[in-house]
Order: structure tokens, then sequence, then C-alpha cells
């Protein structure tokens, strides 16, 4: 069985978690460097990307989990797609530089504006997406396939054994995406 | 049921988010920034944290709303604030303002004795205290997206925040093993809806996340209530009324973070000086206690 870490520095880990192992992967939860030697992939779940961010820094996360991706498959959501991107704004904060994507911060807006939509395109058909204080990918690079939009922009995107979304399928039963990535392992 | 429809979803939704992370007390923009900076998963805008309005009296009311809109025009990580126990009208005005969660709460003065707000009403999501099982589901039943333990806010004591995660935890383990028909006699026992006593009956669980607040002064205190059962911390006055706000923010995260972890539990508490002075319980009368307010 392929295992899955999770990044469990601070976020809806415990879901990607359990949305693991319900598609089928082992999962383990991953805080420290040395963590992240014994998986095959990893997910980076929703939460605050700031939080992430810091923790990362403070415990020399950030170097090791950037090598970590660019050797393995990597999924994040929400935060975690803002921190895989190229760059991100509002505000501008740094980024592991693992997508060609350009991300906006709470593009939607507040909690106010969180909301759950169906959404699909070429690589998913009709799915529920919970998308809260979500964030907007505003580009992306020629190298990023975009698997599904919503109001015309990408809100599921790959990237060579990368995958990007700006909402949560793990607040879902719907394990479709969490298989996806799973067969990239 | 009340908690799988959709606009439920998405208020616990923002809450799961907040999961393994501090939420921090903050009173003005510049507060605010360092909560951030410290890592916090979102900040609380209020007027006075506990420990004051526990020293200066008075009617605790909600911020003044330009200072939560300062506080929000400055952090990117999301905004509470707090409304009186049964003050609708203050929680609507936190709404349109736009604030990310409602905490209605015991430390303000309460605006009801008998009543807390109808939370399904709001598109904003609540999160509220409690000491027990009772109280949290009764809570949630009102539309609570949240619940959070009391503890004692303001005391810089963790022994109530302690006493209620453990009582939380342990009436919520008794559940699991009772028949159906012993359920419908809980329910009564409880005082809650038989329906989210089902639910916890077969989940182990709160059907929301349950986090834990009110006395945590201390990397360790956050990690002992966390150890406890607690799904991410609120701290109070213990951050900014400590001498060393920006260390002590900073080593609470990481504590929340790693609280499995002695070692970096150990070097989390390393830098710090002294915490917020504390009160014991033996001095707070049980009338100024904050614990009691909310039905």
């Amino acid at each position: 069985m392929k295992r899955v870490g999770v990044l469990a520095l601070q976020g809806d880990f415990e879901a990607h978690r359990k949305a693991i192992e319900r598609a089928g992967g082992a999962a383990v939860e991953v805080r420290t460097a040395a963590g992240l030697d014994s998986i095959d992939g990893l997910v980076i779940p929703g939460g605050e990307s700031t939080t992430m961010l810091k923790l990362l820094d403070l415990e020399n996360l950030f170097e090791p989990l950037r090598e970590f991706g660019l050797r393995k498959p990597v999924f994040g959501t929400c935060a975690g797609a803002i921190l895989m991107a190229r760059a991100v704004t509002h505000p501008e904060q740094r980024s592991l530089e693992l997508m060609d994507l350009v991300v906006e911060r709470n593009g939607y807006g507040r909690q106010l504006d969180s909301h759950v939509a169906r959404i699909a395109g070429p690589g998913l058909d009709d799915f529920e997406a919970v998308f809260i204080r979500a964030p907007i990918i505003r580009s992306v690079g020629p190298s990023v396939r975009v698997l599904a939009t919503y109001r015309d922009a990408p809100v599921l995107v790959e990237a060579g054994r990368r995958m990007a979304a700006t909402f949560h399928p793990e607040l879902t039963g719907d394990l479709r995406i969490h298989r996806l990535f799973l067969e990239m392992l | 049921m009340l908690y799988l429809d959709e606009s439920f979803r998405v208020k616990v939704g923002l809450a799961e988010m907040f999961k393994g992370g501090v939420i921090m007390d903050v009173t003005n923009a510049e507060q605010a920034l360092i909560a951030e900076k410290a890592g916090a998963a979102a900040v609380m805008a209020l007027e006075r944290v506990p420990a004051d309005i526990r020293k200066e009296g008075g009617v605790a009311r909600m911020a003044p709303i330009r200072k939560i809109r300062e506080i929000m025009e400055t952090v990117s990580i999301p905004v509470m604030a707090k409304a009186r126990i049964g003050h609708f009208m203050e929680a609507r005005v936190l709404e349109a303002l736009g604030v990310d969660y409602i905490d209605e709460s015991e430390v303000l003065t309460p605006a009801d004795e008998e009543h807390h707000i109808d939370k399904r009403q709001f598109k904003v999501p609540f999160v509220c205290g409690a000491r027990n099982l009772g109280e949290a589901l009764r809570r949630i039943a009102e539309g609570a997206a949240m619940i959070r333990t009391k503890g004692e806010a303001g005391s810089g004591n963790i022994v109530e925040a302690v006493r209620h995660i453990r009582t939380i935890v342990k009436e919520m383990r008794q559940l699991t093993v009772l028949g159906q028909e012993e359920l419908v006699h809980e329910a009564k026992n409880l005082g809650a809806p038989l329906e989210l006593v089902q639910y916890v009956a077969a989940h182990g669980k709160l059907p929301v996340p349950n986090f834990s607040a009110g006395g945590i002064a201390t990397p360790a205190d956050a990690a002992l209530v966390l150890a406890l059962g607690a799904e991410a911390v609120f701290v109070g006055s213990g951050i900014f009324k400590s001498d060393d706000p920006e260390a002590r923010a900073r080593a609470i995260v990481k504590a929340t973070t790693y609280y499995q972890d002695p070692v970096k539990l150990l070097e989390a508490s390393e830098e710090l000086g002294l915490g917020m002075a504390g009160l014991d319980m033996s001095q707070i009368p049980e009338s100024d206690r904050l614990q009691t307010r909310g039905w």
C-alpha cells in the first residue's frame, strides 16, 4: 500500500488522513523533515497558509519540503495550493514554487463568501466543491493542465505529479480526487 | 439533520481549518499583526482582554466597530469577534461588518439570562463555550459550528479548562457504550436533543470541532488541553498580559503543533520568562466566575 504523508502542522489534516485511508492509501502525519523520508507522496492540507509558513521556517522545513516536492508527488488543497504556487498575491507571500500558478489569497472574500458549488472540467465530472475563504488561481503556466474550472477560473490543476485544488475535496464524501492522487504515486 | 445542511457544512468547514492552531485575543491592529506574524490561525477582536475585564469590572460589550475593522484591514488571517450571550443584534452588526466568526461569549456581560442567540438564522458561523456535554449539545442545537471549553477566562489558571475538556470527553465516551433506550434517558439528563446525543454515541465525538479556551498561559498549558482531546486552542489574556507577547505567541503556536513531542515543547518553553500573573480559583468568588454565564 502506498504511504501518503499529510503535512500536519496546522489545518484539516485529519480530514485528509481519513479521505486517504478511505481511498485505499496508508496515511501518516508529517511534522518533521525526517517524516518525509518514508512516504511516497505528500498532501498539504487546508488551514492558514501564514501559520504553516511560519512553522516551516521555525522548524527548518521549508527547503526539505521543497526538495521533496521536486522529487515526489504533492497534492495541495486551499492553503496547500497557496504554498505550492509560483507566486502569491493579496498579500504577497513566500511559497514553495512547486507549480507554475499565480494564486490570489481569499479570492472570493471573507467567510461570508464561503460556499458549496458544483464544478466540472476536462479532468473531472460533476463534483461538489466546498470553498472556504478560498484562493483563486489567476494564471497558470504552459506546464499546467486544468482539470476543473468554476466561474471561469481553474480550481483543480495538475502538472507532472503535482496537483492543487482551491477547494476542499477532503470535506466531502467524494473520493475521486484523492484516488486521482493515489494513482500518481 | 441540521448538521448536514450546506450552510452548516461551510461554517464547520472553517472551524476545521483552525485545527491544530491557536486563536489569539487581540485588542488592536498592532497586536493582531504580532499574532499573525507569530503564526496565529485566527485572531479574536475584543475591547479588553478577559484579565482586564475581570479587574476593571463594568459591563463588557462587543468591541468598538472601528477597532474590529482596523484589525480586519490589517491581517489576512480570519478575524473573529465576541458578542454578548443572547445579544442577537450585536451579532447582526458583526455579521454586517463581515467578521469571519462570532464568539457568543461568557467573557462579555450576558444580554439575556435565559436564551442564547438562534445561530441558525445567521450566515456567519458561531463558536460557543461549554463546561459539559449537555451545554455543548444545546449550543450546537442552536446552530454553533464550533465548541470551546469555557475554562475560567482571564485567570491564567488552566484548572477549569482541564476540568471542562475532561468532563466533555468523559461524557462523550460514556455515551458510546449505551443502548438506544438509555440514550433517550441520557438526552433527558443532559438537556440535549436526542438526535445529537445519538450522533455523539455513534461517533464518540461532537459533530463540530471541539476546542479549548480559558486560562491557557504557557506552551505546556496548550499541549495539556490538546493531549486531553481539544483540537485547537484559544489564548486570551495569556499572550498580551505576559512580559514577552511575541516570543510567547510563537511558543504557544509551536507547542500546539508539537504537543506530542516533549523535546519540541522544551524548545518552545525555553526562551520564555514569566507568564501572566494568575489567580487561584479560591480567589475568584462564585459570583465573579465567568464560566457560570450561559444556560
